[in-house]
């Protein structure tokens, strides 16, 4: 295992590497500049502006800065933001995404397997038929409509949380709901379907002969056997989710990270592009060698080492 | 199976870990100022501490006044920095300056600042001034604004690299005079003081620190009626009244609360519940969607702002170099419809270049008729003879905007006009805003629509931009000999009236030639509560927080 | 200590009545010889909210093929009658522009459904063909390719976008590839981590020792046990793809407006919930009627399709 692992880290780091050449040479690529505005400015100016950041050094030299930024992780100062270091912009604002990412993340997860297995267990009847309703429409309806329903009706006409801001968990429960209910429709209609693909299959049908309950059965044999798709599209998704929503922070006026990922590149603040994009890239690269170990944790006939022998 | 159990165990240890080690914000010192907000409001009936609530649409990008360009910046620093002048009921006056003389020629001016202070109580100084307009001007520091500059004499050579700091026509006479010579007699140099690249910063401070700007605190030291006491990137803002502040025995508000939401939809659901005091442009403006609901409720204020919306035509393109096809187009546009029904700000249509909001340019000055579409007619067949072409169907037409729901909105209710009306078939073409600024910029678009607001209240900030096709801001390729040597004549003329004259001769000039379409002076549109008192915007969009009041 | 194991052990004869099938019902089953996609087709047609999700998508598509084509009024025309609730004339109301929100509900359709099909296709082509390779073949071949799936999620989409805009000529072409730039690896990742738990299942091998060649085991094994995993990803790729369009759209990427799609509508009517609310309740209600009916339809395909399911 550790073998493994050692070697996943040689991937992740080429990845890493592979990731940064690429959103450096789009950034090259694409028009527009961290200083431009509909009002122009004499070119000597600009000129200045480039100096002053490093952007008319040629393309080598830059990408060089970027690498190097990576391995000390300091990606510099904000071209936008002035006199704000990438880092600091990143330190503060993450926290936040974190907290509501993984409340959004205990949501959806519990809601969605609660759902799926009331759906497999009542396979063709009304509670499965609800439960699938109700994932359906939590896969349908997009959070930007959701989250602007609950925040005009929730909020506003029924008056039982604050419209927006960050200042207490009350804050958060209508931005993490907004998030977790596509995902928990989504986990839901996972969950369900690879329980009822486990229910069929003879250990299933062994533990029921051998007279345990409907529920230890699930629990103790089926729902573990039934996760790893679920497992699978978590792993992702968590790393996606706790580095924040730009949609979810945007409509509830929440400082966190998820806005720099959009703003950073509409800005073309190009430092803070690439430190959110690093930031991103290894929370997801572990994200998924995580779910990778899981597996052989939860089906230890998986080997990792790969099945050639 | 124990051992995944016991490794789930962890996990959710790991998590509930995770979750009680994180903070809402900034949850403990927040609920104490919740509290305090309960308390203040219940006592501001009692005369208590006095709050006014706010949000704007983003984090201000830089706190600096001479790094500063956009307007949620400016809306902050309005309120914290003062100028030698301000503005006050649309007229200017002396601010941090006490008296100002101006020499015949119009050439110098000497300022002799009052008796005023900083928010750590040192002498706010002729010094000071200096240092930030030389600041702004050091080509190194490439401050994006330093062309506001210009004026002073020297400024521009010194800014582009090929003067010297010594060369500036800024002279510190003694610590209360500040005596600065211009490049031209600039009539509206006034106004430009007033302007936030024009503030004074602590030089002392500045010179420490070079990014005393990036947070609150003691650092950030500044000059006017409030200070910058509390600033939580990308979530909230709060000003204190500065106790330091020369005149402030006539600022009412002790605390302005200023959150950043960055959806309109939110911040009138705030407003609604009554979580903000005050809403619309520069503190987020009123989203299209409750402006109707406001207007009922009579609650709506709509007030003049000296900013044009227009479409540009690339007259350099094969079909828009032809005027008469220009013509056509910018007369078959509904301007009234459009703004009835789509933007419903009750904007002025547009029928020149200066918006009504500017001194001298409040009537009409009858270049065009607005949806003149028998003329626009007349005009399309001449075009399109000059083209070669037989019918309107033939031609071309792609009109560019940048990704926004309101710019789409008029695009299409323009292009729908130009079908029914002309037969033209035009092609909407939208993109991402910097990507949209380099098709402009490089003249890669046929009609393109842009919005230009005033800094100062001149007609000449709105015609100067097409005094050379090289213009950064002219963007249309055109120019007009004639047009550029009234605009300089205007720059040297001292005689207000005649000055205006020769503004207005040069606005005639592009208004016959129609390398832009004027489609509507925008409109400043607010919302505030009953208690909230001489909330004003002024004609170039700012409000004053110092003259605020709340009466509950 | 075996002994107690043995009494542990020990079986009451009822219990097992409690399942499996009876002795003649299943000597029944053994005479009819029904073909295998007969048998589908019959489980399937059984199935009513299968039949309903089937049905539901006919009407859709014919509304979506007639209406446009029908309508006294285009989806481009304007009324000069704005933001009109629904009435006898204009059933679904009327939009910022005046113009009739039937009409383009249905001219919209016509745009969603074909973005969201295509990219569901897509999707499913390349995530399960990369999916199960990278499952199936493990080692240093599974290691790429899934990293070459986490590259191209993790490099800023936007950006990628920008570029595409940049490039291209708006319309559907730019926006069938940047949909199916990072569409398919939800899908490959969730293919690849069910082939790793079927692979090692004694069937597989067996038919591995037996000689089956890898296209075969991803045919006849890995997809068909990894089915519901497929079909639920696809539920979810289809209104995925119809809101990233509506977002693409927004950024100039897709069709110009005024031309209209699902997306779109919603997302315009969204910022007239409290005003106009008619353009968001008729646009959101299609899209989730659609992604119903898709679902409805791939619940049931996926019971008639799964061998063990069989009664």
């Amino acid at each position: 295992m550790l073998r493994y692992i050692f070697k996943r880290l040689v991937y992740i780091l080429i990845a890493l590497f592979i990731i940064i050449t690429a959103t450096f040479f789009l950034m090259q690529l694409a028009p527009g500049s961290p200083f431009a505005s509909e009002r122009d400015f004499p070119p000597q100016i600009e000129e200045q502006l480039n100096a002053k950041y490093g952007l008319d050094n040629p393309w080598y030299i830059q990408y060089k800065d970027y690498l190097v930024d990576t391995v000390s992780f300091d990606f510099g100062e904000s071209m936008k933001y002035k006199g704000r270091s990438t880092n600091d912009i990143i330190s503060e604002s993450f926290p936040i995404s974190l907290t509501l990412g993984i409340e959004a993340m205990i949501l959806s997860i519990g809601l969605g397997i609660f759902l799926g297995v009331i759906a497999a267990l009542y396979h063709n009847k009304f509670p499965d038929y609800l439960a699938s309703t109700i994932a359906v429409l939590g896969i349908s309806v997009p959070s930007f409509i959701l989250a602007g329903l609950m925040q005009y009706f929730l909020a506003y006409k029924l008056d039982l949380f604050p419209v927006s801001g960050w200042k207490g968990f009350n804050y958060s429960i209508l931005p993490a709901l907004a998030i977790a209910i596509t995902h928990a429709g989504f986990i839901a209609k996972l969950t369900r379907s690879s329980m009822l693909e486990q229910s069929s299959s003879d250990y299933v049908k062994m533990a029921r002969s051998k007279g345990l309950g409907k529920w230890t059965i699930v629990i103790r044999h089926t729902l573990r056997n039934a996760l790893m798709p679920v497992i699978t599209y978590l792993g992702p998704l968590t790393a996606g989710v706790v580095t924040g929503s730009f949609i979810i922070e945007q409509i509830f006026a929440i400082p966190g990270l998820g806005r720099h990922f959009v703003t950073s590149i509409t800005n073309r603040d190009y430092t803070v592009i690439m430190g959110t994009t690093v930031f991103y890239s290894i929370i997801l690269l572990f994200a998924v060698l995580i779910v990778d170990i899981l597996y052989s944790v939860i089906d230890p006939r998986i080997k990792l080492k790969g099945a050639k022998k | 199976m124990k051992k995944s159990n016991l490794f789930l165990m962890l996990m959710l240890l790991a998590l509930t870990l995770v979750l009680a080690a994180c903070n809402f914000g900034a949850e403990e010192e927040k609920p104490a100022s919740e509290d305090g907000k309960k308390e203040g409001t219940e006592e501001t009936t009692e005369g208590g501490p006095k709050e006014l609530n706010l949000v704007v649409a983003s984090e201000p990008p830089s706190m600096h006044p001479q790094l500063a360009t956009d307007s949620t910046s400016n809306a902050v620093l309005k309120n914290v920095f003062e100028g030698l002048t301000t503005v006050k009921d649309g007229e200017v006056i002396e601010a941090a300056a006490e008296k100002v003389d101006v020499s015949e020629d119009g050439l110098v001016y000497t300022f002799t600042l009052r008796d005023a202070k900083w928010s750590n109580g040192d002498t706010v100084t002729a010094e000071d001034f200096a240092y930030a307009w030389t600041f702004a001007l050091t080509p190194e520091n490439a401050s994006e604004y330093a062309s506001i500059l210009y004026p002073i004499k020297g400024a521009q050579a010194f800014n582009l690299g090929e003067g010297s700091a010594e060369d500036l026509g800024i002279e510190v006479v003694d610590e209360k005079t500040l005596k600065v010579t211009l490049e031209n007699p600039t009539p509206y140099f006034l106004e430009l003081t007033a302007f936030k690249t024009y503030y004074p910063i602590h030089k002392a401070t500045a010179e420490a620190n070079d990014t005393w700007f990036a947070e609150a605190g003691d650092q950030y030291i500044s000059n006017g009626p409030f200070t910058l006491s509390e600033w939580q990137h990308g979530g909230s803002m709060t000003l204190e009244k500065n106790a330091n502040y020369w005149d402030a025995d006539n600022v009412a508000l002790d605390t302005v609360n200023i959150s950043m939401v960055e959806s309109e939809t939110t911040a009138a659901t705030m407003f609604d519940k009554g979580e903000i005091d005050f809403l619309g442009a520069p503190y987020q403006s009123v989203a299209l969607d409750v402006i109707d609901r406001y207007k009922e409720e009579g609650i709506l204020n709509i007030s003049d702002y000296a900013s044009i919306y227009v479409y540009k035509f690339n007259t350099t393109d094969e079909i828009m170099s032809n005027v008469n096809i220009r013509k056509a187009l910018t007369l078959a546009i509904d301007r009234q419809g459009l703004i009835d029904n789509i933007t419903k700000g009750e904007q002025t249509p547009a029928t020149g270049m200066v918006p009504a909001a500017v001194k001298g340019f409040e009537e009409d000055r009858g270049y065009m008729k607005d949806n003149d579409i028998e003329e626009a007619k007349k005009a399309l067949e001449l075009g399109l003879q000059e083209l070669g072409l037989s019918d309107a169907s033939e031609l071309d037409i792609k009109l560019s905007f940048n990704t926004s729901e309101a710019h789409a909105a008029i695009a299409q209710f323009i292009q729908e006009g130009w079908r029914t009306n002309l037969g033209i078939e035009v092609t909407l073409d939208n993109s991402e805003w910097q990507v949209y600024l380099d098709k402009l910029s490089n003249l890669d678009y046929q009609i393109a629509r842009l919005g230009w607001i005033g800094d100062y209240n001149d007609a000449y900030t709105f015609l100067e931009m097409y005094n050379s096709a090289d213009n950064g801001n002219n963007d249309t390729g055109w120019e007009n000999a004639e047009y550029t040597a009234l605009l300089e004549q205007s720059n040297k003329e001292q005689d207000p009236a005649k000055r205006l004259e020769l503004l207005k001769q040069a606005e005639a000039i592009i208004m016959s030639e129609y390398p832009v379409a004027p489609i509507y002076y925008y409109t400043n549109l607010s919302v505030k509560k009953d208690y909230v008192e001489n909330m004003e915007l002024d004609a170039l969009g700012n409000i004053y927080l110092k003259y605020v009041d709340i009466k509950k | 200590m075996a002994k107690k194991e043995w009494q542990f052990e020990k079986i009451e004869p009822e219990k097992f009545n409690m399942v499996g099938m009876k002795q003649d019902e299943s000597e029944k089953l053994a005479d009819k010889s029904v073909s295998f996609w007969r048998e589908v087709f019959l489980r399937f047609s059984q199935n009513k909210l299968a039949i309903f999700g089937i049905i539901a998508l006919v009407i859709i598509a014919l509304l979506a093929i007639f209406v446009p084509v029908f309508s006294p009024y285009s989806y481009r025309e304007q009324l000069g009658i704005y933001n009109a609730p629904p009435s006898a004339s204009h059933w679904f109301g009327t939009d910022d522009l005046g113009r009739d929100v039937f009409v383009r509900v249905w001219q919209g359709a016509r745009i969603s459904l074909f973005i969201g099909i295509t990219a569901a296709v897509i999707d499913l082509i390349i995530g399960v063909l990369w999916g199960s390779i990278s499952g199936l073949a493990g080692g240093r071949l599974d290691n790429i390719m899934m990293r070459i799936a986490d590259v191209l999620s993790a490099v800023p989409y936007l950006l990628v976008v920008i570029i595409l805009l940049v490039v291209l000529e708006p319309g559907l072409l730019p926006m069938i590839i940047a949909l199916s730039i990072t569409g398919w690896i939800n899908m490959a990742r969730i293919v690849r981590g069910e082939v790793l738990s079927i692979k090692n299942q004694e069937y597989v091998l067996a038919a591995r020792t037996l000689g089956a060649s890898t296209w075969h085991l991803i045919r006849k094994h890995l997809v068909p046990n990894a089915l519901g995993a497929i079909l639920v990803t696809m539920t979810l790729t289809i209104p995925s793809a119809i809101f990233t369009e509506s977002f693409l759209s927004y950024l100039g990427l897709g069709v110009p407006a005024p031309t209209a799609s699902w997306g779109t509508m919603a997302s315009e009517g969204n910022k007239a919930l409290t005003s106009a609310p008619w353009r968001l309740f008729f646009p959101a209600f299609f899209i989730s009627l659609t992604i119903f009916a898709f679902n409805a339809v791939g619940d049931g395909l996926r019971d008639a399709l799964d061998p063990k399911l069989r009664k």
